[in-house]
């Protein structure tokens, strides 16, 4: 093993960004901005509690749909295989991309190829991730997000926030002003007087696209799930854009990370049942859309694309999954119910996380996705307290806490990774450079007086718990843990061990 | 080597700690399983992922006139219109009171419709054609049609493109859609009970409510851009 300071995040964070303290001490300075997010979450939680509790099999859904993911991450190989086979055999063509560039490189490519120079999108992360919008932007293809949040993102020149509402941190007034001031330039201007009433705004968003949606020859988009067995892709959504780009465009093409795979079509009954209610707390979203391949005629009778690519997208997922107590981010479905529950979200907002994954599932993918590397990314996996709510909710069972103490831990004293396959041991992190910034973020974010004094107390718990549970990293890094203490994690919580070093620092 | 084999090679690599999966024993070797694999996953038919599937296959015991309640209940939740009809006389009345009730001049009709549940509907009929461009589709005030089946506990119906349902796009671009379901016949309790029914390999559209938004302010706001009207006929309902 080679020691080496790997700096390169394999996809950007945004660009400019400062690591989260600085980030989320602007956030919690903005008394707006934090009240709409406290409603917003607080709103999206209470409601998705009330939509599992109609769920008597919950826990066994939840276990279900753990055992599905852990086993396909096993057997990503076979299953990876096997669906490029049916979606082959379908009439679909499949692609590899191993990282970000060649990704872009290929949508890029099969998009001139059909020689148009625009294309409708629906909301996918994957796509966020890699940047595929600039890279198209850059070869001269025009992509038009056509979520509606996504939109308002977009024509606003600004982040999503939020993996379900990436719009949440802006406000009825802001969004008319941008619709107002930017539809013109894409297309279809916003009508006269357009007021503020989300119903007025959604009606101005329905014009616009609609002419979009008519003439698009060419759709890209990502997936929820994709079926080995079948060969089946799965997008949720709400809205009917994600139909539109699916349905009416000759020429489809999704980009889909390798571990949105699963084995069975039957295994979506699972998915089919949580995604909902954790997501947007309802007992089933409005469209759900499933295709396989070109369908049965293979597109012959005008019923979708006549052409359907997909890219299977690796892009830090494989060295993601070679980490074992890491690996179990590669189970999330992006439901976003860990980002309703957490205080350092509500207070910090999404942009703070410097990446299209905030929240507790950004805080411990992003810098597994990229490499730890970078400030934004080594400051991550401290923009939390360790309370666990996150992994309460999550219906996949992630224990968030847990990777996020293996990433400290990665953070302040290196050891063995892997990037781009190859197994390096990283150092740690000069000075403890990323602990200190997390001393400054826990400075901002704890010490309100609004601060639950029930989440400190549950914070003290879980500490407790957690040193009961020995801990060992088995397979190649058990040499490295055999030979020292793991300090998992604080014996005190976060918030004590942040006040007590804050007065040794200034004794 | 292409990204194809550097991928798979690096799943290899991380996979290949000699510890069998949860719940999976190694088996026989398998489909392309490569050289130097320390760890084989094994694909042949006795394969047994070991998921614990004891969740439940429905959710409450229930008679086929609860289950249609239910789902009666839960569409008419998500907003959408939801009207009940004996026979397919009175469908085909009812069909055509919707249809002038909502000013409709024409009307999407799918291949296996059956003709008279449009008998009394005075819209000009725009068959489902693969020649019909999405502009002309677009300029089509409603689309009638059935479906696959409907699932009471959430609320859902399914349309897979067989006879009386038409391409996706016409149920789509429309602004109203009416939807029938035969009760009892087509409507299952829950998700897993509607699996094993449908096959993937059609397209498949699920339907819950109108669409919707709630990207402003977390308001929910029916409709963006599928139909802002969604009514469901149950067809055999008491
Ligand atoms: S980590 Fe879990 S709760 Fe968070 S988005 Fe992913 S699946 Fe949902």
């Amino acid at each position: 093993m080679t020691a080496i300071h790997l700096g390169m995040p394999a996809f950007p964070a945004f660009p400019a960004f400062p690591a989260f303290p600085a980030a989320a001490g602007k956030a919690v300075a903005d008394p707006v901005l934090r009240a709409n997010l406290r409603r917003a979450t607080h709103t999206i939680r209470d409601k998705r509690a009330r939509a599992v509790a109609e769920l008597a099999d919950w826990a066994e859904l939840r276990a279900a749909g753990k055992a599905v993911k852990d086993h396909t991450l096993r057997h990503l190989d076979r299953y990876l295989l096997e669906l490029e086979a049916s979606v082959t055999a379908a009439g679909g063509t499949v692609h590899w991309a191993a990282d970000a560039e060649e990704a872009n490189r290929i949508v890029t490519e099969l998009v001139l190829a059909t020689g148009e120079r625009e294309v409708v999108k629906v909301k996918s992360m994957a796509t966020q991730e890699i940047g595929l919008n600039e890279a198209l932007e850059a070869a001269g293809i025009a992509a038009y997000e056509t979520d509606l949040a996504e939109l308002i993102v977009q024509l606003g020149h600004d982040r999503p926030s939020h993996i379900l509402v990436p719009a949440i941190h802006l406000g009825r007034a802001e969004i008319r002003e941008v619709f107002a001031e930017e539809m013109g330039g894409w297309g279809r201007p916003a009508p006269e007087g357009l007021g503020d009433d989300p119903r007025e705004l959604a009606e101005a968003a329905r014009l616009h696209l609609r002419e979009k949606f008519l003439r698009a020859k060419v759709a890209v988009s990502g997936a929820n799930f994709m079926v080995a067995e079948t060969g089946t892709m799965v997008v949720f959504e709400s809205e009917g854009n994600g139909r539109m780009c699916l349905t009416l465009p000759e020429t489809l093409i999704s980009v889909v990370g390798i571990e949105k795979v699963i084995p069975t079509f039957r295994d979506l009954e699972i998915f089919l049942q949580t995604l909902p209610r954790s997501s947007t707390a309802e007992r089933m979203n409005p469209y759900t859309t499933m295709w396989t391949g070109l369908g049965p005629s293979k597109g012959a009778e005008g019923d979708g694309p006549t052409a359907f690519h997909l890219v299977l997208l690796d892009n830090g997922r494989t060295d993601t999954l070679a980490d074992e107590v890491g690996r179990q981010a590669l189970r999330c479905i992006r439901c976003s119910a860990c980002l309703n529950v957490c205080p350092v979200y509500e207070r910090a907002g999404g942009h703070a996380y410097g990446s299209v994954y905030p929240g507790p599932i950004g805080a411990i993918l992003s810098p597994q996705l990229r490499g730890t590397g970078s400030e934004i990314d080594a400051s991550l996996p401290y923009a939390s307290t360790l309370c666990g709510a996150c992994y309460e909710v999550c219906p996949v069972a992630i224990d968030i806490p847990e990777v996020l103490v293996h990433l400290r831990e990665r953070v302040a004293q290196g050891g063995p990774v892997t990037r781009e396959g190859i197994r390096v041991r990283i150092r740690p992190a000069h000075g403890h450079a990323a602990e200190r910034a997390a001393m400054r973020a826990a400075r901002l974010l704890l010490n309100h007086d609004d601060w639950p004094v029930a989440l400190r107390a549950g914070e003290r718990l879980l500490a407790r718990a957690r040193r009961l549970r020995p801990r060992r990293l088995p397979g190649p890094g058990r040499a490295w843990t055999d030979s020292r203490e793991l300090p998992e994690l604080p014996a005190q919580p976060f918030r004590d061990w942040w006040a007590a070093r804050d007065r040794e620092g200034r004794a | 080597m292409s990204s194809r084999d550097r991928i798979l090679g690096r799943i290899r690599r991380a996979t290949a700690d000699g510890r069998p999966g949860p719940g999976l024993e190694p088996v026989a070797p398998g489909l392309d399983a490569g050289p130097g694999l320390g760890f084989d996953s094994g694909f042949d038919s006795g394969f047994d992922p070991g998921v614990p599937r004891d969740y439940l296959r429905v959710h409450a015991e229930r008679t086929p006139a609860e289950t249609a309640d239910l789902l009666a209940a839960n569409l008419a939740e998500y907003r959408a219109k939801v009207h009940r009809v004996v026979g397919e006389d009175g469908l085909a009345a009812l069909l055509g009171r919707l249809l002038a009730a909502r000013g409709a001049r024409s009307v999407l009709v799918p291949a296996g419709l059956p003709a008279h549940w449009l008998s009394a509907a005075a819209p000009v009929r725009v068959p489902d054609r693969a020649a019909s461009t999405p502009c002309e589709l677009d300029a089509v005030d409603s689309v009638v049609t059935g479906c696959a089946l409907a699932i009471a506990e959430t609320g859902t119906i399914v349309l897979d493109g067989g006879p009386g349902q038409g391409r996706r796009r016409i149920t789509l671009l429309p602004d109203h859609h009416i939807c029938v379901v035969r009760v009892p016949g087509q409507v299952v309790d829950s998700v897993p009970q509607a699996m094993p029914l449908l096959d993937p390999v059609r397209p498949l559209t699920w339907i819950s409510g109108p669409s919707a938004t709630s990207d402003i302010e977390l308001d929910r706001v029916e409709g963006v851009h599928g139909p802002r009207t969604l009514e469901v006929v149950l067809l055999g309902a008491q």
